[in-house]
């Protein structure tokens, strides 16, 4: 699936405008904690999230994420933004909550990006 | 570009968006002609026509001694022509309404000033209001073109360079050690150290996968320090030819039960650190899982050590962290 039909499906507002939106994503994963998006996320994914500070798109650049999703409204800080829109990561800011838009995500097919803690890494 | 419904595909995009940027990079006086053709307002428009022919140019600047009058376009000559009063002067055609741009501004400015008055040439002033050059949009092509011709070969010189790094130099033992400072509650710039880390590994010619796993690694290990330290430590990277060594160390205060902090969920960190999203108690578990080797090592005296090993040569893979786990 495309990010600019994530950013359609979640309602969304596109808050790094000028970045590419035809990026194709492998699928999606929801967490607050950035360990646990460490810990499970496989690359390619889009990230779906309620936190809101630069370490985000950090941990997107660590982990190879094609875009961020804030859920809930939420608007990051303008540091978030910048450092989004200099590394050309997508963010998005969707009215849906988490649950909901990983409902409507999974339903417009695009598949969970979670992978089991036992999953060694090389396999992924 | 020029084409109405222009087919863009992803190689372009990414030009595209270059190109953009160069637009702001870029100012007037890199990309304007500079020894340009002039106009005295006193010439006769037949005189005019002449030079427009002899220097095949379509416009002209028209000064009046060291001073910017007007501008002469092919448009005013047809006018004249069309009047038939070639014998009449340049100043009688000109248009000394003008439009021009400076030496010192970004070319996005005159790419603005072209699609707002539709004008074909505009003369460029440098900052005592002098006539520095004329620029047209065949001028600003050529400069976009040429700056990113030069962006090309300094980005493709510097990537051999790196990825040749170890070939290139002779010793019994080559290894590249990158250090990061990291400061204490630093959550602003938590995880830029380990960004660089992971851009230098790829820059080096380390595959995605590798880069991202030590990407990982150092990131845990870097909020750890940014987090749990009295006063911050350091990160030490060192780049082999076969392996990478990554270690983590500060002064204190230590970790009070190794055994219990490899648990995964177990965490001493406050709410605060949490509700940034972190301090879930996985980070020392992630990092296991995605490096060869870790050995953690800590006492009240001497400070926490942490010490991760990826290895590059395929034989060796994950066997050994992952046996300790079954």
């Amino acid at each position: 699936m495309k990010i600019k039909d994530i950013l359609d499906i979640s309602n969304g507002v596109l808050l790094t405008p000028g970045i590419d939106l035809e990026t194709e994503t492998k699928g999606a994963f929801g967490a607050d904690l950035m360990s646990d998006v460490l810990a499970s996320i496989q690359p390619e994914a889009v990230l779906l999230t309620g936190l809101c500070n630069p370490q985000v798109v950090r941990t997107a650049l660590i982990a190879d994420i094609r875009a961020i999703v804030f859920v809930r409204g939420k608007m990051p800080a303008v540091e978030t933004i910048d450092l989004a829109a200099a590394e050309e990561v997508p963010l998005i800011t969707s009215p849906l909550g988490l649950y909901e838009l990983s409902g409507r995500l999974m339903q417009a097919g695009l598949p969970s990006l979670e992978m089991a803690m036992n999953h060694p890494f090389d396999q992924d | 570009m020029a084409s109405r419904y222009p087919v863009i595909s992803d190689a372009d995009a990414e030009s595209i968006t270059r190109v953009e940027e160069l637009a702001y990079e870029l100012r007037i006086e890199e990309v304007m002609t500079t020894n340009v053709f002039t106009l005295s307002p006193e010439m006769t428009m037949k005189a005019a026509l002449d030079s427009f022919q002899k220097e095949r140019i379509s416009g002209a600047p028209v000064k009046l001694g060291d001073t910017l009058v007007g501008l002469l376009s092919i448009e005013d000559l047809i006018r004249c022509l069309r009047d038939g009063r070639i014998d009449l002067t340049v100043a009688d055609y000109m248009s000394d309404k003008l439009i021009t741009i400076n030496t010192f501004d970004p070319v996005v400015e005159a790419l603005r000033l072209f699609v707002k008055t539709k004008v074909g040439r505009l003369p460029v002033l440098d900052s005592n209001k002098k006539l520095a050059g004329i620029l047209t949009k065949g001028d600003i092509t050529n400069g976009l073109l040429k700056a990113l011709q030069r962006d090309y070969q300094a980005e493709e010189l510097i990537r051999y360079r790196a990825s040749h790094l170890f070939e290139d130099i002779n010793s019994d033992r080559t290894s590249l050690i990158l250090r990061y400072n990291i400061k204490k509650d630093d959550f602003t710039h938590g995880g830029a150290a380990s960004n660089h880390i992971k851009k230098a590994l790829l820059r080096l010619g380390a595959d995605p996968q590798t880069a991202r796993r030590c990407g990982i690694a150092v990131y845990e290990a870097e909020m750890n320090l940014i987090i749990h330290t009295d006063k911050g430590g350091t990160l030490r990277i060192e780049i082999e030819p076969h392996k990478i060594t990554m270690e983590a160390y500060d002064e204190g205060p230590g970790i009070d039960d190794v055994e219990k902090a490899m648990q995964p969920g177990y965490s001493t960190a406050t709410e605060k650190v949490r509700e940034m999203g972190f301090g879930a108690g996985m980070g020392l578990v992630n990092i296991k899982r995605c490096v060869n080797e870790m050995k953690l090592i800590s006492s009240k005296e001497r400070g926490t050590n942490l010490f991760m090993v990826m290895h590059l040569d395929r034989q060796v893979t994950n066997q050994q962290s992952y046996g300790e786990n079954k």
